[in-house]
């Protein structure tokens, strides 16, 4: 193993075992006892597990689990920040269709392979994401009628 | 025979409509790479929101099964295989379509499919109603160890290691104790309000398998696959008949192989397709051409993967243990409706159970007689860039988990639970044993809290769940399944696992 997977697997299992020690802390402290019974029992294994996955990634002894490379995580980077912002934001800020087709437009701008120096390309792109918008309303709004929280235009 | 009195149900015009809605849907979802038959069904549980419970099941067992088969598509004609069920039908599926025997492959492993599906759901419809009856001399204690049962199985068998495996499923254990404790009302872990009415499963469940694979979907970048599609040629189908016959040893070897895999809980399609293609090339004289597009493996490992389907759901509509991720959503899916599984299942709602599991056997059928036509269309699709099914798919998570209880918390956790999935993954943790642990998790509690006060009215914890015939023999399993694949980790001789199969799948693409 490499010493960037090794670094990722002893970040990745620590902080599994963080989540487990602040289970069990909980899970003992938590009141009435009755209610977290289950609890303490489920945390016990998961920090016995959490400490084993993170002994094993100390040691350099992880043998499961490519990591994760520089250019995925360039290639992810844009796209997380996209859906996140959609997500956590936009969808409620904008309404859920515009919201839907920003996202949608930036995320086919940011990862479709066509050259963005086309004018084609572009006109594409705005075709594909108003057939989409087209659906989405089309099935959602009009035929099973789902409500969503509306705010700009739609 | 009660099945029977149910059979005409499934022709009423909506519900046939909706059966081939699902079939032919599933064929295109199936077909398309990076749309796994779980996150399929998954996708469309929203869907069902407005139908009734038999309406909305018709809907996923017909996309399950579907899509399943679908992945051949692009399995022979892409070389992509739609699901990893699918891996084992491109190894000679592709080359006889590279051979100019394309429509010939697709037509075996349509066939081949549809036989292996039938015969899997009549083990479902003969199995389901016996084991039933036996579940009901089922205690707490027995339910509690069947619950932590589901969670090991999956959690040992299902990934490239055991621990990895184990501890996704404590996290999914302890996702599900999320919020107010039942019996005695106190706040558990409420970190956030989207979490105080607990986690909710359709929406974790969408997270889990859609987002990872959205985020897989960005990690390729501007990449865009060439993969060229094979030309499909006529071919006559009453040949393509003639053959699967001819090879019934593949064909048998396929069906019983798959059928007995669906039974195990945890194990699923992925390694059914596989292992019935190695068993058939041992067990055939003509071994060697194994690989070079022989028939016989493209019959073998689809006659294998679609009888796994029916299979699978016995655990789940006799114990409540969903035995595949696939049948964990397809139990959200009962469960929205306010149905439990088990034998309450069929003696209170013997319509939506029978309705249900004929209509799988008449979409086995439509599925074959469609999978041919679809084809081509299905093909096409699986070429659709991966930016637009990404962008798409994101699309239709908000929006399903959105609509689940029109509550923004939902979406987050969603969203939250997808991106930390992704993450986990990549350092070998798996979806499925979490899922598991997530639905399992209520049932596991509320017969361990049962079983704790039974013991403590009449014996002591220890004699409750640890003594008694039914509890030591679901312990022993626990223990086997665990020193098994813990075994199998130190001989480095697993068999395919999910991480593999994912690796695969980004290297032949």
């Amino acid at each position: 193993m490499t010493d960037r997977p090794r670094t990722q697997h002893i970040l990745a299992s620590g902080l599994v075992a963080l989540v487990g020690i602040w289970v069990a802390w909980l899970s003992f402290t938590g009141t009435p006892a009755r209610a977290f019974l289950f609890p303490r029992i489920i945390s016990v294994v998961f920090v016995a597990l959490a400490l084993w996955t993170f002994g094993k990634a100390l040691l350099g002894k992880t043998r499961v689990g490519p990591g994760l490379s520089a250019i995925a995580m360039r290639n992810i980077l844009p796209g997380i920040v996209v859906l996140l912002i959609y997500v956590f934001w936009a969808a409620q800020a904008l309404g859920f269709y515009t919201a839907s087709t920003i996202a949608f437009f930036i995320l086919l701008s940011l990862y479709d392979p066509a050259p963005h120096g086309a004018g084609r390309t572009w006109v594409k792109r705005v075709l594909i994401t108003a057939g989409f918008l087209a659906v989405m309303y089309g099935l959602f709004a009009l035929l099973l009628g789902v409500f969503t929280p509306r705010e700009i235009l739609f | 025979m009660e099945f029977l009195f149910y059979f005409g149900d499934v022709f009423t015009p909506f519900n046939f409509m909706l059966l081939l809605i699902g079939t032919i849907g599933g064929l295109i979802l199936g077909a398309t790479p990076g749309l796994s038959p779980t996150m399929a069904v998954a996708l469309l549980i929203p869907f069902t929101f407005k139908l009734d419970a038999t309406q909305g099941l018709i809907l996923l067992g017909a996309a399950y099964t579907s899509t399943v088969a679908g992945g051949a598509v692009s399995a022979i004609l892409l070389k992509i295989p739609g699901a990893p069920a699918n891996i084992a039908t491109t190894l000679d599926g592709h080359t006889m379509a590279k051979n100019g025997q394309g429509a010939r492959a697709l037509q075996l492993s349509f066939i081949s499919s549809a036989i292996g599906g039938v015969f899997g759901v009549l083990l479902l419809i003969f199995l389901t109603p016996v084991l039933a009856e036996w579940a009901l001399a089922f205690g707490p204690s027995h339910l509690f160890w069947l619950a932590i049962l589901g969670v090991t199985v999956i959690g040992s068998l299902d990934s490239s290691s055991v621990v990895k495996g184990l501890l996704s499923g404590c996290i999914g254990l302890w996702l599900a104790t999320i919020g107010f404790d039942d019996v005695m009302g106190a706040q558990r872990f409420i970190f956030h309000s989207s979490v105080s009415g607990g986690i909710n499963i359709i929406p974790a469940l969408i997270g889990l398998f859609a987002i990872p694979q959205v985020i897989t979907m960005f990690a390729k970048g501007r990449h865009q696959h060439d993969a060229e599609v094979l030309k499909v040629e006529k071919s006559p189908i009453m040949d393509a008949i003639r053959e699967v016959f001819r090879r019934s040893r593949a064909l048998s070897i396929g069906t019983l192989t798959g059928s007995f895999i669906g039974l195990i809980p945890g194990v699923g399609g992925q390694i059914a397709g596989l292992v019935a293609y190695d068993q058939s090339r041992k067990a055939s004289p003509e071994r060697k051409k194994f690989g070079t597009g022989h028939s016989e493996g493209v019959i073998a490992a689809e006659s294998a993967n679609n009888a796994m389907v029916g299979p699978s759901l016995v655990p789940l509509l006799t114990l409540s243990i969903p035995g595949s991720p696939t049948a964990a959503v397809l139990l959200g899916g009962l469960l929205i409706h306010g149905i439990f599984p088990g034998s309450d299942l069929f003696e209170n709602y013997p319509d939506v159970a029978w309705t249900f599991i004929n209509s799988m056997l008449i979409g086995q059928i439509l599925m074959c007689v469609f999978g041919l036509y679809v084809a081509g269309l299905a093909a096409r699709v699986a070429q659709v860039p991966n930016a637009v099914m990404a962008a798409v798919v994101l699309a239709l998570a908000v929006f399903g988990s959105y609509s689940v209880q029109n509550s923004m918390g939902d979406v987050y956790i969603m969203a939250a639970l997808g991106t930390g999935m992704y993450f986990l993954e990549r350092f070998g943790f798996s979806a499925a044993p979490l899922v598991l642990g997530l639905i399992l998790g209520p049932i596991a509690e509320a017969n361990f809290v049962q079983g704790a006060m039974i013991a403590n009215a009449t014996s002591n914890m220890g004699s409750y769940f640890f003594t008694g015939a039914l509890n030591l023999t679901l312990i022993g399993i626990v223990v086997a399944s665990i020193a098994y694949s813990v075994w199998m980790e130190l001989r480095q001789r697993r068999f395919l696992s999910k991480e593999d199969t994912l690796e695969q799948q980004e290297q032949t693409s």
